[in-house]
């Protein structure tokens, strides 16, 4: 996205408008209490996290040899493999494949890591038209935005406005908002783009070593559908992706779509292991900073992420400031740990775009310490230069007074003496904590005169 | 150096020492009546599920349900000759304006409502995507527990393409109203076929 503005000034736009934010902030919630639903059908579920994450973690430690063994296989199955150092790189990559059948319109389904690429904005430039099949994709795509939420695009788009956008683009009548009417509208229009595609490209969920496979769930069957009727599949994938063993999905496939939106599973899970005869099948393998964030002992685990988005459905800020405030393709708690390995000084906001609460490290169903994260990523930012002055002289100013007591003594006295005297000093324009809050009413003593007292008196 | 030397050089260097494995055969609750279970759960991602004793009985459910102009496209050799059997010269975009695609399932799963199939038993791979509404026929022996005791079934069994299918496709993109037929079928009609 191309803002140079920041998490905290996009969040402003969006909080101008309180009922929108309210809606938005409801319909997140919803998804996440059908999550806590889903997950408390399972009495194992804490067991199946902690599986999950030791999977991935003995992922995270054996990549090397799990990425030549499904090379190995997938060659074996009669797939073509590729690998990309960079966005760059698997943009060109994919863009040959294309050019190599002479196609020049092509049908895409979710893939977080062609958003985080730029996939869509290259081919364009290449001429090349590329439909998204998302229902949600789709319509932040005709709006000519990127989605706000990896699991649902365009969560923060109402039903008018996306009669309004179908009526512009797809010429279905004024007003008529009606979600089954829109969504058949969109199925009539796509299905179109599904005939008449030569190639598909699809994202992955899970890539298994062992047999050289890979899996992509959706609830619409639109990756499916893309793929058996077009001649070309190519399925791009960050190497983390990979799994060791197909038994192994007995754990994920359980945890994903329960974490996600609720459900027990996504209606298609489909497993993609050879070719039909006559197709022809790519994988695309993408490290884009994957393995330079592997030697960091700080923020390797978020390479653990599996794309379910409870992390966003749950966190407090999310849900009040809307996924375009964090400017990154991935949104939310998990995208401000991420954004900042591919470019600190850009996203240097985000991982002050939460509360630290901790309820996203909670229900992620691979226990990434997400909130532990991104106060590991603040310690980063402040040490290389990367806040404001505001924060700098503030964090400065604390770190003088804090680390001298006499200082620390006099200086309370002399806040709860101004609090009272001049409010305005701190109740001020200057002072970012006070918008939107009121300060404190400043206590007569400073805790340690009152344990004094009351020390002396019990 | 080409990109996949650079990249398996930087992999490594850079991943941590060896983490074990875990063991994943977390015991988990029984659920009882697998069948009653399954039935329940497909019913709640809006499959519908009907129980018949012998082939015979699927055949006159589907012709009661869908008029005689419908296209009916079966790949399941019991019930030839009564609809129009699946032809494997057609090609994938032929069936586009299929109504009804009847298709065998390997087996049910009853936690998750799921049903696996595999390019074998599709006839062609589009079809279960690209009809209007989806009949899979299975047998109600065959349905397993969790997903774990799904993968135990499977093993290493070979396939192009194998698929958990669970209920109609689906959206909620716009405003979270769920609409079943988002791109596949509208409707998922599952046979179950309790052993005499």
């Amino acid at each position: 996205m191309n803002t140079n503005k920041t998490h905290s000034e996009l969040a402003e736009q969006f909080n101008r408008d309180t009922k929108r934010v309210d809606w938005h902030d409801e319909t997140l919630w919803f998804v996440r209490v059908k999550r806590d639903r889903a997950a408390n059908q399972i009495p194992e579920w804490e067991q199946l996290r902690e599986a999950a994450s030791q999977i991935k973690n003995n992922v995270l430690s054996n990549l090397h040899d799990y990425l030549l063994e499904f090379e190995r296989q997938a060659l074996l199955n009669g797939i073509h493999v590729h690998w990309a150092t960079d966005a760059k790189e698997h943009n060109e990559i994919v863009h040959s494949i294309i050019q190599q059948h002479g196609i020049n319109h092509i049908v895409k389904s979710k893939s977080m890591l062609t958003e985080e690429c730029g996939l869509n904005e290259y081919l364009h430039d290449q001429g090349i038209e590329v439909i998204d099949t998302d229902l949600g994709e789709r319509i932040v795509q005709l709006a000519n935005e990127p989605p706000s939420h990896i699991v649902l695009p365009c969560i923060h788009w109402k039903k008018e406005e996306i009669s309004e956008l179908f009526h512009q683009h797809l010429g279905t009548p004024k007003g008529n908002a009606d979600p089954k009417f829109l969504t058949d509208a969109a199925r009539a229009h796509l299905r179109e783009h599904f005939l008449t595609s030569r190639l598909a490209i699809t994202g992955v969920n899970f890539a298994i070593a062992e047999t050289g496979e890979f899996v992509v769930c959706t609830n619409e069957g639109n990756a499916d559908l893309g793929v058996q009727l077009a001649d070309v599949h190519i399925a791009c994938m960050g190497i983390e992706k990979i799994i060791p063993q197909r038994k192994h999905l007995g754990v994920f496939l359980r945890l994903l779509a329960r974490s996600a939106t609720g459900q027990p599973i996504t209606t298609y899970s489909s497993h993609f292991k050879k070719p039909r005869a006559g197709q022809e099948m790519h994988i695309v393998l993408v490290d884009n900073g994957r393995s330079k964030r592997l030697a960091s002992d700080d923020f390797r685990n978020a390479l653990k992420c599996i794309r379910c988005g409870a992390c966003f459905n749950t966190c407090p800020v999310y849900r009040r400031s809307g996924g375009h405030s964090y400017h990154t393709a991935v949104a939310g708690p998990i995208g401000s740990i991420l954004a900042p390995g591919f470019d600190m000084e850009k996203n240097a906001d985000l991982p002050f775009a939460s509360t630290l609460c901790g309820s996203c490290s909670h229900v992620c169903p691979v226990k990434i310490d997400i909130h532990q994260q991104l106060f590991n990523w603040r310690q980063v930012l402040v040490k290389n230069g990367h806040v404001n002055t505001t924060k700098k002289i503030g964090i400065g100013a604390a770190s003088f007074i804090l680390s001298r007591p006499w200082l620390y003594k006099i200086s309370g006295s002399l806040v709860r003496l101004f609090m009272r005297a001049v409010p305005s000093l701190i109740n001020n324009r200057l002072n970012p904590w006070y918008t939107h809050r009121e300060m404190p009413k400043a206590a007569p003593k400073s805790f340690n005169s009152w344990y004094q007292t009351n020390r002396k008196n019990g | 150096m080409g990109s996949r030397e650079a990249i398996l050089a930087a992999l490594k260097k850079n991943q941590p020492a060896l983490q074990p494995l875990p063991d994943i055969s977390i015991a988990s609750s029984n659920s009882g009546d697998l069948k009653a279970k399954f039935i329940q759960t497909l019913t709640s991602i809006g499959g519908k599920v009907i129980e018949v004793s012998e082939p015979d009985e699927i055949a006159s459910h589907i012709s009661k349900e869908f008029n005689s102009s419908a296209r009916i496209v079966n790949t399941v050799e019991d019930l030839h000759p009564k609809f129009e059997a699946f032809n494997p010269k057609s090609d994938s975009h032929d069936f586009k304006n299929v109504t009804l695609a009847i298709l065998k399932g390997v087996f049910g799963v009853a936690e998750n409502g799921a049903i696996w199939i595999t390019d074998s038993n599709m006839g062609d791979q589009a079809l279960p995507y690209i009809c209007e509404h989806l009949a899979l026929i299975i047998k109600s022996d065959s349905i397993l527990d969790k997903l774990r005791d799904a993968y135990d079934k499977i093993g290493n069994a070979d396939y192009r393409l194998g698929t958990f299918l669970a209920g109609p496709s689906k959206t909620a993109d716009i405003e979270q109203s769920l609409v079943l037929g988002a791109h596949g079928p509208k409707s998922l009609l599952v046979f179950l076929i309790n052993q005499k």
